[in-house]
């Protein structure tokens, strides 16, 4: 018997478009380098390390703390309007289609092992990343600017991208020998760190996007405003809460700030009130004649 | 215009403006200053 073929969503192929897209620079794989030209005075929506060696522009996580680093010299405009826009324009929408280490952790929870599902445990622990960012992207930053001290704490303490993206693909290459002889104890620390989420993505959906990471934090509260995203048609909804049942995030409410707009509830729908929208133009959902595009 | 539109279209003219300010008073700069170098925290050493 033939076997059935796999075929990529329209979301798993827009992830990984944007990933080659944010990681276009493939001379700096092959060199060891990363790029210096200056696209990277501009962010990319989703959380990709600067320092990866494919990397074409900026971090907007690593340009928020450190331009809240030096705001005691000159205040952060650039980087928070930039968060702003992205946040009014996409919201987390960002997290389910445009980031990077958004895909690796999906496709280390497809790796066929027992899954741990969604619970008041994993719905307390997603509040989590709210801390992370107040204190480790925000706090720590802001704290040692009053030093004249400028400290990325969420770059430096955590960010698995940073390690995986950043520091694995710059010393693994065999140019970089100095790299690897300055390794210490925060390279181990953030590497051991780097290994429990990873590890821990294979068990619980997207682990890192939903406990820690304060990118998107930051995106969730503007969920309310995003133009783009899964919207509820009230008229047509009856609050049955299979779209919340078969959701893999911790959501309470479709479009909500845990909410990354993958539209598995737009599937699940039987009185078919969700879509996925842009302001008022239907991209995908019942209203639309071609049903059946995949998400 | 509801007042969620009005509240949306305020804050997008308030990125924009925060845009340019920011290009204008050198933050681009300093993003792209922090970018083009090997952010040594990122990678665990520093």
């Amino acid at each position: 018997m033939a076997k059935k073929l796999h075929r990529p969503t329209t979301r798993r192929l827009i992830q990984l478009y944007s990933a080659l897209l944010y990681n276009a620079h493939l001379k700096g794989f092959a060199e060891g380098q990363i790029y210096t030209g200056p696209l990277k005075s501009v962010c990319v929506p989703g959380l990709n390390c600067y320092s990866c060696p494919g990397a074409v522009a900026a971090c907007p996580l690593g340009s928020l703390q450190n331009a809240v680093a030096a705001s005691a010299d000159r205040p952060a405009f650039y980087v928070v309007g930039i968060l702003l826009l992205f946040g009014l324009l996409l919201g987390r929408v960002i997290c389910g289609f445009l980031c990077p280490f958004g895909l690796i952790q999906e496709l280390l929870h497809k790796i066929p092992t027992r899954k741990i599902p969604k619970s008041p445990l994993t719905r307390k622990l997603s509040r989590v990343k709210y801390g992370v960012l107040l204190v480790f992207a925000i706090g720590i930053p802001a704290w040692f600017a009053l030093r004249r001290l400028p400290l990325p704490g969420f770059c430096k303490f955590i960010c698995p991208a940073g390690t995986l993206e950043g520091a694995l693909l710059l010393m693994l290459h065999p140019a970089n020998e100095a790299l690897r002889a300055m390794t210490g104890g925060l390279f181990w620390w953030k590497f051991s760190l780097l290994l429990l989420i990873l590890t821990g993505c294979v068990f619980v959906f997207r682990a890192f996007c939903r406990f820690l990471c304060p990118l998107g934090a930051l995106y969730g509260l503007m969920a309310k405003l995003a133009l783009l995203g899964v919207k509820v048609d009230k008229s047509r909804c009856t609050d049955c809460g299979a779209c919340v049942r078969a959701c893999p995030m911790d959501i309470r409410a479709v479009g909500d700030s845990e909410c990354v707009h993958c539209g598995k509830c737009i599937d699940v729908c039987a009185f078919r009130a969700i879509s996925f929208r842009a302001g008022k133009l239907v991209l995908r959902g019942p209203e639309l004649p071609g049903k059946g595009v995949r998400p | 215009m509801t007042r969620k539109t009005a509240l949306w279209a305020a804050l997008f003219v308030l990125g924009l403006a925060l845009v340019i300010l920011g290009v204008l008073n050198g933050g681009a700069r300093d993003v792209l200053a922090k970018a083009v170098r090997i952010c040594s925290e990122c990678i665990g050493l520093g």
